[in-house]
């Protein structure tokens, strides 16, 4: 795989706030297209690292490159060629679905045009067509989120950060969510996945594993298993980010 | 044996949604009790019964054999309740929070100091910490711990795992099992088929209906068709093959591979693996698999 295949480029990132290290001299890359699972307890600094790769927070030292920009330089330019989609900000709840998708389109700068083709594209895809006037608010979760993911990959970005993107949601449901996800990798977006749920990881490419503001573990999930003896990527999460918490009264 | 809960043909309905629609069951003194269910199952309305904050439209619920309904004073006492939000006071201290809702319960943190002690530990070291600036994980200890400090005998958790990274979430669970030992009941809610497996017996819910109830290995020895797993290079372009295809009874996305139940018994995996091969799906992988909890409620959900 040769540089330019990779979208993003992290070299010995360090984010310091203060004398605390969120971010301990990390590197990794992501190719064009992976499905890249980026996992770590509350607090590992994963926040941090995603902020830098937006564009929102510079970072202490080190080399990084989002899109073939660079971070430090062209943060504006990381801007327009991402999209964020979290579970807990998404969409206007007081705005109908069309507004919404109209809203954001307006944001990115897509003409008229680009934003009814989109529209009309993810209407129907989510079979959505006939409630485009309905308020956000009104849907269940399951197609909020379907929506929102929708909306953060209208403008074509070259990377789609996922913050939890399936929390909450039912199996059937989040398989929909995931064949959106796996579609959009088909067609050259790069989905960047963060999420607390170890089943969620066994979908994505490769995963890396965060504690403590350093990487302590990256590869596919097989590799990982393999690599730590372990049935599943949770048990493999657990014996790197697990401490030693008994109940049982000591 | 027992039963610590009963409920008998609960119905609710909010305007003109049917919340929760003919629900029976019951639960054992000192079982874990798992409810599984996708969000508006009505896992959260069922939960607000027992807990006495929702009058049932119809049935009845008892706890310890008394009324929920008639005899809701007496069993506020028995239960403890963790709502799915968090719902401590933010501008309280986390030691304020666990004196007020020991007082209010007529009791006091050292009575019951021990049923806490392993959660509480944890977060004593930021005792003086507003609650409202907890991580996650801390406010989840502490809305428990706050739960329990009045030595209830069924605790009700509605979805305590949800936002809670997998390290907190382990430790809940061993938490759980610990209380169970100490004789506690507990009726605990989540949409992760994963936490399914860790209960003594679990109810799937779908659309305010209970579909099925059983130990989650029974579930599992339950799931009526051949299973078989397939592993290829393009996974999403295998899937949307099989889905055009007349042999798929059912395909979907499980981590990086798919599952694939066969439309017809007689299925052979040789042919299928060269329809795909045809559409330019080279080396696929098909081997039997074993179902999990995920796989059986991927099934009842369609039906």
């Amino acid at each position: 795989m040769n540089s330019s295949d990779k979208i993003i480029k992290v070299e010995n990132l360090v984010k310091k706030f203060g004398d605390f290290a969120a971010n301990d001299n990390i590197s990794f890359s992501v190719e064009k297209g992976e499905i890249f699972g980026f996992l770590g307890p509350n607090g590992a600094g994963k926040t941090t690292a995603i902020k830098i790769l937006s564009g929102l927070l510079r970072p202490t030292s080190g080399n990084i490159e989002v899109a073939g920009y660079d971070v430090y330089n062209e943060s504006e330019s990381i801007k327009q060629n991402i999209g964020y989609m979290s579970q807990k900000f998404s969409l206007y709840s007081d705005l109908t679905i069309y507004e919404n998708i109209r809203f954001y389109g307006g944001i990115y700068g897509l003409s008229k045009q680009e934003i009814n083709d989109g529209a009309e594209y993810y209407l129907q895809k989510l079979k959505l067509e006939k409630n485009r006037n309905k308020l956000v608010g009104e849907l269940p979760l399951g197609w909020r989120q379907k929506l929102a993911f929708a909306i953060a990959i209208l403008h074509k970005p070259h990377i789609v950060f996922l913050d939890e993107p399936t929390s909450g949601v039912d199996p059937v449901t989040r398989r929909q969510f995931w064949e959106m996800i796996y579609e959009a990798a088909e067609q050259g977006i790069t989905p960047f996945v963060t999420t607390h749920y170890m089943d969620e990881a066994e979908y994505c490419e490769r995963v890396s594993i965060m504690v403590d503001g350093r990487i302590e573990a990256l590869g596919t999930p097989s590799e990982l298993k393999e690599r730590f003896s372990a049935q599943d990527i949770n048990e493999v999460f657990l014996k790197i980010a697990g401490q030693k918490n008994e109940y049982s009264s000591d | 044996m027992e039963k610590a809960v009963i409920f008998e043909k609960i119905g609710k309905n909010f305007g003109n949604t049917q919340a929760l629609e003919n629900v029976s069951f019951s639960i054992n003194e000192r079982e874990i009790f798992g409810l599984i269910g996708p969000d508006g199952a009505g896992k959260t309305t069922l939960m607000r019964i027992l807990a006495t904050l929702y009058l049932p439209d119809r049935g009845k619920a008892y706890l310890q054999g008394e009324n929920v309904v008639d005899n809701y004073r007496r069993i506020r006492k028995k239960i403890g309740y963790m709502p799915g939000e968090f719902s401590l006071y933010p501008d309280l201290t986390v030691e304020e929070n666990l004196k007020f809702f020991a007082s209010v319960f007529n009791t006091t943190i050292q009575e019951n100091y021990d049923l806490i002690k392993g959660l509480y530990s944890h977060i004593r070291p930021f005792s003086s910490r507003k609650a409202g600036d907890l991580s996650g994980g801390m406010k989840q200890k502490l809305a428990l711990s706050c739960a329990l400090i009045h030595r209830p005998k069924v605790l009700i958790l509605d979805e305590p795992n949800t936002g809670v990274d997998a390290v907190s979430r382990d430790e809940l669970w061993k938490m759980l099992h610990y209380l169970k030992g100490e004789g506690l009941t507990i009726l605990v809610s989540t949409p992760y088929m994963d936490e399914a497996e860790k209960c003594d017996r679990i109810a799937l819910m779908q659309k305010g209906k209970v579909m099925s109830i059983n130990s989650p290995d029974k579930i599992v020895s339950e799931f009526g068709h051949q299973l078989y797993k397939i592993e290829c290079e393009n996974i999403y372009k295998a899937l949307n093959c099989l889905k055009e295809s007349p042999q798929t009874g059912d395909a979907y996305l499980f981590g990086q591979s798919i599952h694939f139940v066969p439309a017809r018994e007689n299925f052979i995996p040789d042919n299928l693996r060269n329809n795909l091969s045809q559409q330019g799906i080279e080396n696929c992988i098909i081997e039997p698999v074993q179902p999990d909890i995920e796989d059986c409620f991927i099934d009842l959900m369609k039906t």
